[in-house]
């Protein structure tokens, strides 16, 4: 198959978009994070937990958007103990971070093994089906790919919306991003520097953990073990290639999502040429470039991984 | 009632906070075994005769612990200089391939001169792969966390490749797994029968030196100042890039070392499951030791013990082995908030 053919297959596209979802909604929890000046690298364990905990939810007989909002309370409880550590009590936001993602997967393993004894295939839910937009979904290729996506899609894209006009219009995205940018100056309006930043932390993590949840409930219809892969790191690369920017973070998201759909599509033409795990290895090494490629005029919010203490300068 | 910062912190206090964080760690997870439904108690035995109860128990405790103490080294000399290496496993797994890569029949020595090569060719392997990401942070400011992370995976997918390609063993009956290490590089077994390794004493030793190093000398002198306070450290005449990439090249070897023992000393050949994770849980071992080196040498026995006591409970009372992870998680996290009773105390008023 020609490669230039490729761009033009229905299939490529929605592979992308599907792709982009769990990376939009994990990039835009790390980035309201970040904004309010906490680096959250409990990212990869809450995504974890998010997909365990929805798929659990609905192999006990819940249905798929209960699941969805059960996975987003794990997620921000898990931000709130996050925000405890490193808002409340100010401390290392990185060992923090570290600690939470440990803390997260290995009670994902936990509680599946404790709930699914004995289980070495895992077992199967029903996943949110396709749902195809009227009129929409009919626009040649452009309709496929983008309007018959799972609902949870849809949430992705709409969020970036809503995210970017939170942050840059109302009167609490103003907070969020002062408190990323000049706590002291938050303090001195009245407003409480750690309720903003705590409340940054427990939603951002609720849409990690609901980026998690997306891979059990929608694309895939089991959770196993491993099956984040490094995708809340990638998130955070996304962030600083985004430029704490929701929209420049769905981008970063849909390139990122376009190259692994075309990795997968050329590994499966060529794979006697260059050894699959090459092809692998492709996702993480993009986004190294990506963050070389950017770091050097990125703009961190100004008082990010700088804890907050009242009262002292 | 408020905190107010401690002039300074009583040595009781900073020896106790660890315990009290591990006593702490262990009730939380206690609440875990009630709802898998076993007797804590018997279940909490179970897991200590497990890691220390027998003769054999405790060798495989110093035995899991070997690579814990490289890898909780490698975490703790790279954080006091505020160089966040969480590519420990990474690391660890260019060690082990630059065993397999010369020490597989590619050069022959005598023993006495062949292990200190693996060392430290395994070293150099772990050292380099770190000098990459800090490379990378101190000229184009790119962040360390999120490139030493990602670089685990791509290490690991190319240990992959290496395993299914080039460096499958044909002897193994098609497991992915290379040849073996020659005779002349397998490090002695310290105990008969048991499958504790010269690694272990290295492994000391190691902690040994780095502690001197950060202790007494000037390097180590600078590795801390870099970390407390990088614009003091430069204008007091520190050289900043000078003394990060020493950070990162001690970091990366002592973590390339674990690779070796664990190549070396305890399977004999690379496999992909060579460490399951010994590269992330030696940052909570180096938490636990309060970033201090000989500190560590008790983290990682401790947390060495976690793991095989959790094995054999697991056995014993069918409560999934994840419970270890759980431990140490609760345990990193308990000992980072109790920092705040050792550098604060509480006021009235």
């Amino acid at each position: 198959m020609d490669v230039v053919d490729l761009f033009l297959t229905v299939g490529f596209w929605a592979a992308t978009v599907r792709m982009a979802t769990p990376l939009i909604f994990g990039t835009l929890g790390e980035l309201i994070c970040e904004r309010a000046g906490v680096l959250n690298l409990g990212i990869e364990g809450i995504m974890t937990i998010g997909a365990m905990s929805a798929w659990m939810w609905v192999y006990q007989g819940g249905d798929l958007w209960t699941a969805t909002l059960f996975a987003a309370m794990v997620g921000a409880s898990f931000g709130l103990l996050h925000a405890g550590f490193s808002v409340y009590m100010g401390l290392s936001q990185h060992v923090t971070g570290i600690g939470i993602t440990l803390l997260a997967s290995s009670l994902s393993y936990f509680v599946f093994r404790i709930m699914l004894p004995g289980v070495t295939t895992p077992p199967k839910i029903e996943p949110f089906a396709p749902l195809p937009i009227p009129l929409l979904a009919d626009i040649p290729v452009l309709g496929p790919a983008l309007f018959i996506q799972s609902p949870l899609t849809y949430i992705a894209l709409s969020l970036v919306g809503v995210v970017a006009y939170i942050l840059y219009r109302t009167p609490v995205g103003l907070a969020v991003r002062m408190v990323g940018e000049n706590p002291m100056a938050v303090e001195a309006q009245g407003i409480d520097v750690f309720a903003v930043r705590t409340g940054a932390v427990a939603v951002g993590s609720a849409l990690m953990a609901v980026g998690g949840a997306f891979l059990t409930i929608s694309v895939f219809d089991a959770f196993y073990f491993q099956m984040i892969n490094g995708r809340g790191w990638i998130c955070v690369a996304l962030v600083i290639f985004a430029s704490w920017r929701p929209g420049k973070a769905l981008l970063g998201a849909f390139l990122f999502a376009a190259f692994d759909a075309l990795q997968i599509r050329v590994q499966q033409a060529s794979s006697s040429l260059i050894p699959y795990q090459f092809y692998l290895m492709m996702p993480y090494l993009l986004s190294i470039v990506a963050l070389i490629v950017m770091s050097r005029r990125a703009a961190y919010p100004k008082a990010l991984l700088v804890p907050f203490r009242r009262g002292e300068r | 009632m408020r905190l107010e910062p401690r002039e300074e912190t009583p040595v009781w206090l900073s020896a106790s906070a660890p315990l009290a964080a591990i006593v702490l760690a262990l009730t939380l997870c206690s609440a875990l075994i009630v709802w898998a439904g076993a007797p804590v108690i018997d279940a909490y035995l179970s897991l200590a005769s497990g890691a220390l109860g027998s003769r054999f128990a405790l060798s495989e405790t110093l035995t899991r612990a070997t690579p814990l103490i490289f890898t909780g080294l490698a975490a703790a000399v790279a954080f006091r200089a505020k160089l966040w290496n969480i590519g420990g496993e990474g690391q660890l797994y260019a060690g082990a391939m630059a065993v397999t890569w010369l020490g597989t029949g590619a050069l022959t020595m005598p023993p006495v001169l062949m292990i200190p090569f693996l060392f430290l060719i395994g070293a150099i392997a772990g050292g380099l792969l770190l000098l990459v990401p800090t490379a990378l942070k101190i000229y184009l400011k790119v962040d360390e966390v999120v490139t030493t992370l990602l670089l685990n995976f791509v290490v690991l997918l190319f240990v992959n490749f290496m395993l299914f390609g080039p460096w499958k063993d044909p002897l193994a009956m098609g497991w992915p797994q290379a040849a073996p290490v020659i005779d002349e590089g397998v490090l002695p077994l310290l105990v008969e029968k048991t499958r504790l390794h010269a690694g272990f004493i290295l492994a000391l030793l190691a902690a040994l030196l780095a502690w001197a190093l950060m202790r007494f000398t000037r390097w180590g002198y600078e590795i801390r100042a870099v970390g407390l306070n990088p614009q003091a450290a430069e204008f007091a005449g520190v050289p900043m890039t000078a003394t990060v990439v020493r950070t990162a090249l001690i970091s990366g070897g002592l973590a390339g070392a674990a690779g070796v023992c664990e190549v070396a000393g305890l399977k004999g050949y690379l496999t992909l499951d060579l460490s399951p994770g010994f590269g992330y849980t030696g940052i909570a071992v180096a938490m636990l030791a309060g970033l201090h080196p000989l500190g560590v040498i008790a983290a990682a026995i401790f947390i060495a013990g976690i793991y095989n006591g959790a094995d054999s409970m697991s056995r014993a009372m069918d409560i999934s082995n994840y419970l270890a992870d759980v431990i140490t998680a609760t345990a990193l996290l308990a000992v980072l908030a109790s920092a705040l009773f050792t550098r604060y105390r509480l006021r009235a008023g």
